[in-house]
């Protein structure tokens, strides 16, 4: 099985946001970047899918600044077998501008799955997976929390609002990852070691044109500093007073 | 011609709410643009589109696409039936709703037709002939303005933010085709959560309980609390959900769902900023906890300090005998 796993490198989750002087995207300094934790479900998902099979190739492609390697090395030393760094000074805030650098690197690669995380925790597009599928004309199946495949054929499970979609599709195919799906190692040691001497080609990202463009970034309004109503099973009848009379949510 | 398309969203054949509210935000830049709203409704044979009331959110015209594999969300035919009407209409902007299937079903139709997507959407402009539209980024933590300089702008609307503003329209239904295309998926089934449950994304009001409920056969308390208060969904922090206690659907925050419903009340919840991050959105938060100094409370409009074991049954009580007027 020859699977292509698409992981971002995005800021910590725990970073405090700064805006960053150009008042369009954060301030970077002090930031620690990690993968985009819904990638390494896609990670882990293709390493098992390859043990799975018996053999297989897993390939990693990130999008991205050079220091994306660092990225693409975590996920080599998870168990990925080689990485591809699209080059890119910043990453565009156009979804489709990213898809299409990406399925144009896809398109001749003959992978049997293509894997990405339901979405980047930095911006939150929650679009890269299925318009890579719609670039590429392979089936796409998003936010994945559970998975078989067998003899080309798969059926993934989909969380909706109260419910499960149980939908089937033909590989080739675009996989969104969701939290559930699995639960990603730690790179050991050894592959740590092992991933220093595996591959990373580096080359440009071929965007097109880029119509979509972050105009502004701020930080959102803090919330007014609440009151405490009272203590103890006491205060309920003035906090049910103020949420009828006061804040009219009743 | 009209100016914008709305793009509804039905479950079962009925329309669901956030049908509405993606007509008020087409309504909305239909406005700025001195236009009209198509609003569209894909489905199977029979489904209600006037159930919807949509011409009452502000829809000029109702357009009703259906076909026998519609009944289900069928990505491949939705996104075509969409590319189709929207190639035909020449519309300066498509609105989604934000949901599970809207997030699937935009970025299909924004590659169909080349051109840029804005998810999430909390507000929208007109600046200088352009669609700019404002959306929570970094798990809530920052707002992203973007510029999308493309026709037709897609936008996806966060659900619950957008509501209709008083300007009904006739809402003249009219069908047009369908184009199902090739199914490259297929959804087999859909498994249903318990009956009649609302979603923690789209409930107007939330409760969440978080591990200060010390065990899973606490949280009758806040089904409870949640029956009372009437459209309410029963949430949860990741704590919660990791130690099994409630399904990761439930989960609210940076790894589970991000919610910004009227009132969101959080029992036994610390207020660990990546919970925060998925509720901070929220008109009103009230917080219930024994820690005086738990962080919850700098985010919350009203606090109480105490047992959650002796207040939320007592809160319940009153809710109940308020709404029963
Ligand atoms: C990458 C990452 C992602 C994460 N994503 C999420 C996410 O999506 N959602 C999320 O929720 N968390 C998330 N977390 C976890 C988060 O950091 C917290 O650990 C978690 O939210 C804590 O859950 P809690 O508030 O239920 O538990 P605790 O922090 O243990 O808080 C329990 C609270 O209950 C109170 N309490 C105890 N007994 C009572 C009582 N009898 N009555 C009233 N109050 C009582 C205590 O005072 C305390 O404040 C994430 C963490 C990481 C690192
Ligand atoms: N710059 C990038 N490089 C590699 N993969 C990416 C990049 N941006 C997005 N992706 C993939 O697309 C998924 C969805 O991202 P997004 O649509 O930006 O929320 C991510 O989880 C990644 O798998």
């Amino acid at each position: 099985m020859k699977i292509a796993v698409c992981i971002k490198r995005v800021p910590d989750t725990e970073t405090r946001v700064k805006v960053g002087a150009g008042g369009v995207a954060i301030d970077e300094a002090g930031v620690k970047f990690i993968v985009n934790p819904y990638d390494e479900f896609a990670v882990e998902e293709a390493l098992q899918r390859r043990e799975k099979a018996g053999g297989g190739e897993v390939v990693v492609v990130s999008l991205g600044p050079d220091a994306a390697q660092e990225t693409i090395r975590t996920a080599l030393a998870m168990g990925a077998d080689r990485g591809i760094l699209l080059k890119a000074d910043a990453i565009p805030a156009d979804g489709l501008a990213v898809a299409k650098a990406i399925a144009a690197e896809l398109k001749d690669g003959g992978y049997d799955l293509i894997l990405l995380g339901k979405m980047a925790v930095d911006d939150s597009n929650h679009q890269v997976g299925p318009m890579v599928a719609e670039l590429l004309g392979l089936p796409c199946v998003t936010t994945v929390a559970k998975l078989e495949l067998e003899g080309g054929k798969g059926v993934a499970e989909r969380e909706i609002e109260g419910g499960v979609e149980v939908v089937e599709f033909a590989l080739p195919a675009v996989l969104t990852c969701e939290k559930g799906l699995n639960t990603p190692r730690y790179p050991a040691l050894k592959g740590i070691m092992a991933a220093k001497k595996k591959p990373i080609e580096v080359k440009p990202a071929a965007f097109g044109a880029v119509r979509l463009t972050a105009t502004a970034l701020t930080l959102p309004a803090e919330r007014a500093a609440g009151r405490i109503v009272g203590e103890g099973p006491e205060a309920v009848p003035e906090l049910v007073r103020l949420l009828q009379h006061e804040a009219k949510v009743l | 011609m009209a100016t914008v398309l709305a793009v509804t969203e039905q479950r079962d054949g009925a329309l669901r709410k956030v049908s509405r509210e993606a007509v008020a935000a087409a309504r909305q830049l239909a406005d700025a643009l001195g236009g009209t709203v198509d609003a569209l409704v894909v489905g199977g044979p029979g489904v209600d589109a006037a159930g919807g009331k949509l011409g009452e959110a502000g829809a000029d015209r109702v357009l009703v696409a259906t076909h026998d594999t519609f009944g289900r969300y069928a990505p491949d035919g939705y996104a075509g039936t969409i590319a189709a009407q929207v190639k035909a209409g020449g519309y300066a902007a498509v609105v989604l709703a934000g949901t599970a299937t809207g997030r699937d079903l935009a970025p299909r139709l924004a590659a169909r037709l080349d051109v840029p997507l804005a998810v999430d959407v909390t507000s929208l402009e007109i600046a200088g002939g352009k669609v700019r539209a404002s959306r929570p980024v970094y798990a809530g933590r920052a707002i992203q303005q973007v510029e999308l300089d493309a026709t037709p702008a897609i936008l996806a609307i966060r659900p619950n933010t957008f509501a209709p503003a008083g300007s009904a329209r006739a809402g003249t239904v009219s069908a047009i085709d369908a184009v199902p295309g090739t199914a490259r998926v297929v959804v087999r089934e859909v498994k249903a959560a318990e009956r009649g449950a609302l979603d923690v994304a789209e409930a107007p009001i939330v409760v969440s309980g978080g591990r200060g409920l010390k065990g899973p056969e606490h949280f009758h308390l806040l089904e409870d609390l949640a029956r009372a208060l009437g459209s309410a969904a029963v949430g949860a922090s990741r704590a919660v959900v990791d130690a099994g206690w409630r399904p990761h659907a439930e989960q609210v925050g940076q790894t589970g769902k991000t919610v910004s419903p009227q009132l969101y009340i959080a029992v036994g919840i610390s207020g660990a900023i990546q919970h925060l991050a998925g509720m901070r959105t929220a008109k009103v938060i009230v917080a219930i906890n024994k820690d005086k100094d738990a962080p919850i409370f700098k985010v919350a409009d009203y606090g109480i300090v105490g047992d959650a074991f002796e207040i939320v049954p007592k809160l319940t009580e009153a809710i109940a005998k308020v709404r029963a007027g």
